[in-house]
């Protein structure tokens, strides 16, 4: 049964530190921040940071950045490309998670709140643990997988057409925004390989080069990896590179049905 | 990495419901469960207590009547009335969706404000049929 309230030790107390603009700053922006301290035995926070948006960057990762380098050096969170390419800076930023590095700061009116992807064990601050959606991922062999033997001194030959079918699908960057953007997998993640995952899983169904399409369709029969979608759409209206994971597991139940005959 | 001196404090879970923001592709979503659930208990008692309350006998059954024509008894038929036209618009987006199409943004945005506007128009529509056209 699907557990809908935070356990004791996750329900955020209140209001922490409040760091206020500095003097003379005329256009300030408020940044409600979820903080959580792995050493000091404490329920999850919310600190305010009060910037100048004169003095800032447009994205919501430049103020992130700023605040670290200038504010508060203990906050915490990942990025890496600053360019939507990477997946590091997935976080929800007000009510919707996104990568932060790509989400405009004067998107989002009034106060700005950040907390961690949803419904993910914290390792701190903003930094979920990805442990088991890495598990997920490796779980439906993500990679090329044949039984005939490789044509010698040349690829392995698509067309022009067979390679269109993986447009929409190896875009992603596993950010995890989608997946943990499902209800469905806030309350089965255990059983339900979620949006992420089976959009991976069905680049690789959709491959005309790979020769295990069958057993990859064993693999996902099941009431729960696949079936736990209920077309929610969450993960195609949250997906920063503006994939469509509830298509494609849509495809990957026709595949089904079609095989069933 | 120097050992920790004690035991990590277990990790918190980060917050999820309480800090969604909701738009209407997940609100028909978790409306097509309530109303389903609504039809198949609410529904289901009140016809087993009409078929019952007919075998019953006259005395009984008028009874029974009092209580559904009471205002509390068409106010409960009233949102029964709904939960069946919503879960009727919503389980045809579903009909749709399960066939493989309609999962584009502006399409599925489009349904699920289409399920919300059949649900009440039909309702409405059913309930001034009853009382303006027939009379209770």
């Amino acid at each position: 049964m699907a557990e809908f309230s935070l356990p004791p030790n996750s329900v955020i107390k209140g209001n922490g530190k409040a760091y206020p603009a500095p003097a003379g700053a005329t256009r300030t922006k408020s940044f409600k921040i979820y903080r959580w301290n792995p050493d000091d035995g404490q329920n999850p926070r919310y600190d305010t940071y009060a910037l100048d948006l004169d003095a800032t960057g447009p994205m919501v990762l430049d103020a992130l950045i700023k605040i670290k380098n200038e504010v508060d050096p203990t906050l915490t969170f990942r990025r890496s490309c600053r360019e939507g390419i990477c997946g590091s800076c997935s976080m929800n930023i007000d009510g919707a998670n996104t990568l932060a590095c790509t989400k405009p700061i004067e998107e989002v009116k009034g106060e700005v709140v950040i907390t961690p992807l949803p419904h993910m064990e914290v390792i701190k601050d903003l930094v979920p643990d990805f442990k088991h959606f890495y598990a997920q991922y490796a779980s439906i062999k993500p990679w090329l997988q044949t039984v005939t033997p490789a044509p010698s001194g040349e690829e392995r030959i698509q067309s022009p057409e067979e390679r269109e079918k993986l447009d929409g699908l190896y875009e992603c960057i596993l950010c995890a925004c989608c997946s943990t953007a499902c209800p469905s997998y806030w309350w089965n993640s255990d059983k339900f390989l979620g949006p992420a995952i089976l959009l991976q899983a069905y680049r690789w169904l959709a491959d005309s080069r790979d020769e295990m399409t069958g057993e990859r369709l064993d693999a996902l029969e099941d009431p729960f990896r696949v079936y736990r979608c209920h077309t929610i759409m969450n993960c195609a209206n949250v997906c920063p590179k503006g994939l469509n994971p509830a298509k494609a597991i849509a495809e990957i139940k026709l595949m089904m049905l079609e095989r069933a005959g | 990495m120097a050992s920790r001196p004690t035991a990590p404090a277990p990790r918190p879970l980060s917050p999820h419901l309480t800090i969604w923001k909701w738009r209407v592709h997940m609100a028909v979503s978790i409306v097509h469960r309530v109303t389903g659930h609504a039809l198949a208990f609410g529904a289901v008692v009140i016809f087993a207590w009409w078929l019952a309350a007919l075998a019953s006998g006259p005395e009984y059954y008028r009874f029974f009547q009092d209580v559904v024509f009471s205002p509390l008894g068409v106010i409960v038929g009233f949102g029964l009335t709904w939960a069946m036209f919503q879960h009727m618009g919503s389980g045809l987006r579903h009909f749709i969706m399960d066939a493989g199409e309609g999962y584009d943004l502006v399409t599925s945005r489009r349904m699920a404000q289409g399920a919300f506007v059949f649900g009440a128009t039909a309702t409405l529509a059913f309930w001034a049929y009853i009382l303006l056209g027939k009379g209770l």
